[in-house]
């Protein structure tokens, strides 16, 4: 395989279009359990069929990334911030698969019928209360840390971007823009 | 590659990139009701039912009081007239449902409660559950969820005896639910008691027409009529003694009344009944057959969120099933992480 120093279309499409969803998610999830109007009925008509997608689009790009790979990071780039590029990269496919994973399955365990537009899903998890609350909680809690991962990620990216310039944001920017130039990936 | 020669230089990317976190942080905390004191969230109206002492845990946070049971409900198929939901096609369904009493601690006696509740989940083969909440009074007692979070705040003011007053100066359709609490006698039986939707919903039938609606379930047993006190002098558990004799004895039966809006009529307000007259559909029959304690009960673990609907029914243009669904999955929430609180065969003895 020759070096590529940007990842493949499909990768920097379902990067940004996931982007989106996954953002999007986020700002659905927290407005629409603050509410009582009947947006809440609306909200959560999109959450659960956009997060299911989520799902999907995110094994499909797990797939994608373990048979193309990724271009790789600067060789200049320091060890400590390849690191911190490496786990966090995992942390957000961990969620992004884990939570559509324990929504699907918290509202299997409070017996709710799974339903997606308008086709019903089967349950998961049976009714149970103990479970209920591990992944209520953990549904809460990964949401947070998850938004705050994505702004340090952005935060990076941006400082690729715009300080070190060094052709990481390039690989991934979904137009060729004309900023760095990408160093050869090690 | 370019280097960046001074840091600088930077300055202007790193207070860019510092404002789009900042902003973003900030966004969603607007989005989530953070920053928002006034707004009414379901833990708001949720925390607003407690009584004084604070909520009971493990329990219900509204109609704590009740008790499960198992039926079936028997459709003959007229609904499908209105309805393309299997739960109204000719057939019979199995039913796990709760009688329940109108109030947030399960201890209060019987005859202190004046809204009684019927809660059904019936579950055709086809998947798709109806859940269904209903009350014995004929219509709410405010046309809307901020009025009903407002009439909770107003009557929790103990401190301040004109609050209710002014609340109802302002709501003058509370009046009406007045007047029927004063002089509306009490019944002696759950299987005495007329049950209502008050909340209207969408029903589309197979042709894709959609009929605006509100259901009753009316009792097969006839109504004895009993005063407050006479009522009180029963006991305070003496309902769920009394329903758990009865169906034991035989099962019990109501029929589904399903009721369809004319142009006009409050669909979205159900403080308002509609005019007599309208077009009725006798669906089907709703048979009780068996009593369970609520602590191991079926019903136990249920959210009868009135929003569970199968394909065929949805939501109108009234906001209280909205509502509804936000506090009920509260509720829900808070008890069953609680379940501590409220153990499984608390009631020893009383499974049948
Ligand atoms: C919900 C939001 C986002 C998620 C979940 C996310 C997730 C990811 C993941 C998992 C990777 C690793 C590459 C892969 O396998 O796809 C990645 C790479 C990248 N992301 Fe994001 N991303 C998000 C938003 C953004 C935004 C808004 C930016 C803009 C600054 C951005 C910039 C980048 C860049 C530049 C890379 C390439 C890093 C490298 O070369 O390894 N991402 N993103
Ligand atoms: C990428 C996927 C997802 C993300 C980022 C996400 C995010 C969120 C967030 C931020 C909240 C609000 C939490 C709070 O403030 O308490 C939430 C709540 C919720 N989510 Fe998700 N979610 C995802 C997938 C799903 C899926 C697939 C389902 C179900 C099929 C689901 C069901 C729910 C439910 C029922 C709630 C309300 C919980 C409650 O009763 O408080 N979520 N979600
Ligand atoms: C905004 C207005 C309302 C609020 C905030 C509210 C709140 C609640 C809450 C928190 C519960 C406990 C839910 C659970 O833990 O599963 C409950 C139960 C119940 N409510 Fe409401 N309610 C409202 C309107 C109504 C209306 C309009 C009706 C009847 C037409 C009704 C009838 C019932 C019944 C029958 C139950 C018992 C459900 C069961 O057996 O689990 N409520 N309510």
């Amino acid at each position: 395989m020759t070096a590529a120093h940007r990842f493949t279309p499909l990768q920097r499409v379902l990067h940004w279009s996931m982007a989106l969803a996954i953002v999007a998610m986020l700002f659905i999830g927290v407005g629409m359990v603050s509410t009582i109007r009947p947006d809440y009925l609306t909200l959560v008509s999109i959450h659960k069929p956009l997060g299911l997608a989520i799902l999907v689009l995110a094994l499909v790009r797990l797939a994608v990334r373990l048979r193309v790979g990724t271009p790789g990071l600067p060789r200049d780039l320091p060890r400590p911030m390849k690191l911190a590029a490496q786990l966090s990269h995992y942390a957000l496919y961990a969620a992004m698969i884990a939570m559509p994973l324990i929504g699907w399955g918290m509202v299997s365990a409070a017996a709710y019928p799974v339903q997606v537009l308008g086709v019903t899903l089967p349950a998961i998890l049976p009714q149970n209360d103990g479970l209920h609350t591990l992944l209520w909680n953990a549904h809460r809690a990964i949401a947070f840390l998850f938004f705050a991962l994505i702004l340090v990620h952005i935060a990076a990216g941006l400082f690729h971007a715009l300080v070190r310039r060094d052709g990481v944001f390039e690989a991934m920017s979904p137009v060729p823009t004309g900023g760095g130039v990408a160093e050869p990936a090690e | 590659m370019q280097r960046p020669s001074s840091p600088g230089s930077h300055v202007g990317s790193l207070v860019l990139i510092a404002a789009v976190v900042a902003g973003g942080a900030a966004a969603f905390a607007y989005t989530g009701g953070f920053l928002i004191p006034g707004r009414l969230t379901p833990a708001k109206l949720v925390d607003a039912l407690a009584p004084p002492t604070g909520p009971v845990l493990g329990h219900r946070r509204n109609h704590a009081k009740g008790i499960c049971f198992l039926g079936s409900f028997t459709a003959t198929g007229a609904g499908s007239a209105l309805s393309r939901a299997q739960v109204l096609a000719k057939g019979t369904y199995p039913v796990i449902g709760r009688f329940n009493l109108g109030t947030p601690d399960p201890g209060t006696p019987d005859g202190d409660v004046r809204v009684r509740g019927l809660s059904l989940d019936i579950e055709p083969a086809d998947g798709q559950p109806w859940r269904t909440a209903m009350i014995d009074v004929p219509f709410f007692p405010v046309s809307t969820p901020q009025a009903f979070y407002d009439l909770l705040v107003a009557s929790g003011r103990k401190d301040d005896p004109d609050a209710m007053k002014v609340f109802a100066a302002a709501h003058p359709e509370i009046g009406a639910f007045g007047a029927w609490a004063r002089s509306a006698p009490f019944t002696a039986s759950y299987a005495e008691e007329r049950y209502n939707s008050l909340n209207s919903f969408v029903f589309t039938d197979a042709a894709g027409a959609d009929h605006v609606v509100r259901w009753s379930f009316l009792p097969a047993a006839q109504p004895e009529a009993l005063s407050a006190d006479a009522l009180k002098a029963r006991g305070p558990d003496y309902l769920e003694g009394e329903i758990a004799k009865r169906v034991a004895a035989g099962p019990q039966s109501w029929l589904l009344a399903i009721t369809v809006a004319e142009p006009g009529d409050p669909t979205a307000d159900p403080s308002k009944a509609w005019p007599e007259g309208r077009r009725t559909v006798e669906a089907g029959t709703l048979t009780v057959d068996r009593i369970v304690a609520e602590a191991d009960g079926p019903c136990r673990d249920i959210n009868y969120d009135p929003t569970v609907l199968p394909g065929g029914m949805r939501t109108s243009d009234d906001p209280f099933p909205a509502a509804r669904s936000a506090a009920y999955a509260v509720s829900y929430n808070r008890r069953t992480a609680e379940a501590g609180d409220y153990p499984r065969d608390a009631v020893p003895g009383a499974k049948p």
